[in-house]
């Protein structure tokens, strides 16, 4: 790079960022300045996404960026690597970073909760930010590691007893998956002597050792993801941990380990992929939609139905794999089903965070989240409920949310391809959440019972602060359904570009 | 025939293999713990073995299991960490807290 000011130079400071956050949020406990600094932080972060965001955007080659940290360059050194799948999630996460820190900064309102939890929670961003940089398998392990590890205690940071216990089945289950994921990469590393993404996907062969390696990869990141049938551990971390804690988990921390299983899957291990094992994801996939869907039916507390709501969502990820077969390697990234992917990974972690928000602030409202109990909240807890409202339509998929414009394009892709089973299975799929989220809105609509006497006061200034920064992601949702093309010209940034390169002539 | 690098590798899979049935198997919290490092001790083991290259010995395996044993160190803590505390918060019978 001649360029001195090359807009990759920024790409270490999103890591730099959240860390030199977390340090300050231990010098500078519960104090005006502290809170100041975590508007700050998290401003910055967003200010330089979407500067990279833009300006991947906005360039005239299509190839990624990348950086040499120190100047040492893979093999020996450690790259971050940009294209324009890292930079949607790397948006989406500076995006939901800000408006849940001041939402945070509102509900952490006890000295001793926020001494741990910031530190805790910029850790968290930190691991994020770096993961979706990562260029290397190894730096991934990493930054895996930083995430489980801080989720893990910022579940525990709830302090009860089914949030502790909640936090250590979480910690098993991360460890197990850490370690599946490092013994995939040791066999790798074994067999090719390389670590860095790109040139790894030059040189892997179908065979014995590829085969183990991503199956290992992929039970470890499968693990974390959460799919059927190895869910069994979120309901009770994300029903368990506190609102802001439970939207990061749900939007950004379970779409980390799909990212990764859509980089091996599509393109660094995609010789190693069979037809077979792409639609059994699929199926998968579609056995999680139901029965998520089915149990957020059955689900009596609030928070459970909205995690159930998560094991159902994350199967429509999976659909991704079954609708790009026969595609090369790194092609499966400018499909259309990736598009519809990319797009709905957005679309469900705004709306899911809104979600988490507004279930938060009902159940600080009313002491509780019975959903039995909760008749005629709408008229207590106008702005939570709207929030929820938004957010749910988004879930279902009615126009003119972020989650429209997701399942349409993911139902074009299927049906592009003929293959009818998934058209049903999205369409099943939408009716299903279609049930779950009427439920609680009949309930809430519910005058017919005693009225209600919400515990505590909800109307101070920091309860309108926390309904308001739902309502602001219920918002985004619909931004989102709005501003579809420049969201998928940036997915298709960089992750195009080698099929360009294949697709002879083109001159980049 | 085995080499001996070979050999080391095979006992980091058959570690690994052992403690992946020990987590899944044994109900005690504090056996899960060892159970989970000992996996993470094949892998090492595995990551040490293919240091081997013809003629010289590849560092990066070296340094990437050094940063996984602080990763196992931390995670083991933060394990014991939360076992002390629901055990704090039940009284007496915390380790058989069973999945």
């Amino acid at each position: 790079m001649t360029d001195v000011v090359s807009p990759s130079t920024l790409m270490p400071a999103l890591v730099g960022i959240p860390l030199i956050a977390a340090v300050v949020s231990i010098l500078l406990p519960r104090t005006r300045l502290g809170d100041i600094s975590h508007i700050f932080f998290a401003s910055l972060q967003l200010t330089i996404a979407v500067c990279l965001g833009l300006s991947l955007l906005t360039k005239d080659s299509s190839a990624v960026y990348r950086y040499a940290l120190g100047g040492w360059q893979a093999p020996l050194g450690i790259d971050l690597a940009l294209d324009g799948f890292s930079a949607i999630m790397l948006l989406l996460t500076a995006i939901l970073c800000l408006v849940l820190t001041i939402y945070s900064m509102f509900f952490f309102r006890v000295p001793g909760d926020t001494k741990r939890f910031w530190p805790l929670w910029w850790l968290l961003f930190t691991g994020l930010n770096a993961l979706f940089l990562a260029a290397d398998a190894f730096n991934i392990f990493v930054a895996l590691e930083l995430i489980s590890l801080s989720a893990v205690s910022l579940v525990a940071v709830e302090g009860t007893r089914a949030a502790l216990i909640a936090a250590l089945r979480y910690l098993f289950v991360s460890l197990l998956g850490s370690v599946c994921y490092l013994l995939g990469v040791a066999l790798i590393y074994r067999s090719y002597g390389l670590l860095d993404l790109s040139s790894l996907s030059q040189v892997i062969l179908p065979g014995a050792v590829s085969w183990c390696a991503l199956a290992l990869i992929s039970l470890g990141l499968l693990l974390k993801t959460a799919l059927l049938p190895l869910h069994f551990w979120l309901p009770s971390t994300h029903g368990s941990a506190s609102p802001p804690v439970s939207a990061v988990l749900s939007a950004l921390v379970v779409k980390a380990s799909f990212y990764l299983l859509a980089r091996y899957w599509l393109d660094v291990l995609y010789p190693a992929t069979t037809g077979m094992a792409l639609q059994l994801l699929g199926v998968l996939g579609a056995c999680a939609i139901m029965w998520g869907s089915y149990q957020a039916l059955q689900a009596r507390r609030l928070k459970y139905l909205v995690a159930y709501s998560t094991v159902a969502q994350l199967g429509y990820l999976f659909l991704l794999f079954p609708l790009v077969t026969n595609a090369g390697p790194g092609m499966g990234f400018s499909s259309a089903a990736f598009q519809a992917v990319g797009y709905f990974i957005v679309a469900h972690g705004l709306a899911k965070a809104a979600m988490f928000l507004a279930v938060g602030n009902i159940k600080q409202g009313m002491g509780h989240d019975n959903i039995d109990q909760l008749k005629g909240i709408a008229a207590s807890h106008p702005l939570s409920v709207f929030t929820f409202a938004i957010a749910g339509a988004s879930l279902i998929g009615l126009p003119p949310s972020g989650g429209f414009i997701a399942k349409w394009l993911l139902l074009n892709a299927a049906i592009e391809q003929t293959q009818w089973l998934w058209v049903f299975v999205i369409v099943v799929g939408g009716l299903g959440a279609a049930l779950y989220v009427f439920r609680v809105l009949s309930i809430a609509f519910d005058n017919s019972g005693a009225p209600i006497k919400p515990e505590a006061a909800h109307n101070d200034v920091p309860a309108r602060v926390m309904a308001g920064c739902g309502v602001a992601l219920a918002v985004l949702v619909m931004l989102w359904g709005f501003s579809a093309q420049w969201g998928l010209d940036l997915l298709l940034e960089g992750t195009g570009s080698r099929v360009q390169q294949l697709a002879a002539g083109v001159t980049i | 025939m085995l080499t001996q690098s070979m050999i080391y590798s095979l006992s980091g899979v058959t570690l690994f293999s052992i403690g992946l049935w020990g987590l899944i198997s044994v109900p005690q919290i504090l056996k899960k713990i060892m159970a989970v490092n000992m996996m993470g001790m094949g892998v090492f083991m595995v990551l040490v073995a293919s240091a081997e290259r013809p003629g010289v010995v590849d560092p990066v395996p070296h340094a990437m299991v050094l940063t996984g044993i602080v990763v196992a160190v931390a995670g083991t803590a933060l394990a014991l960490a939360l076992v002390c505390k629901i055990h704090a918060l039940n009284g007496v019978q915390g380790d058989n807290e069973d999945d």
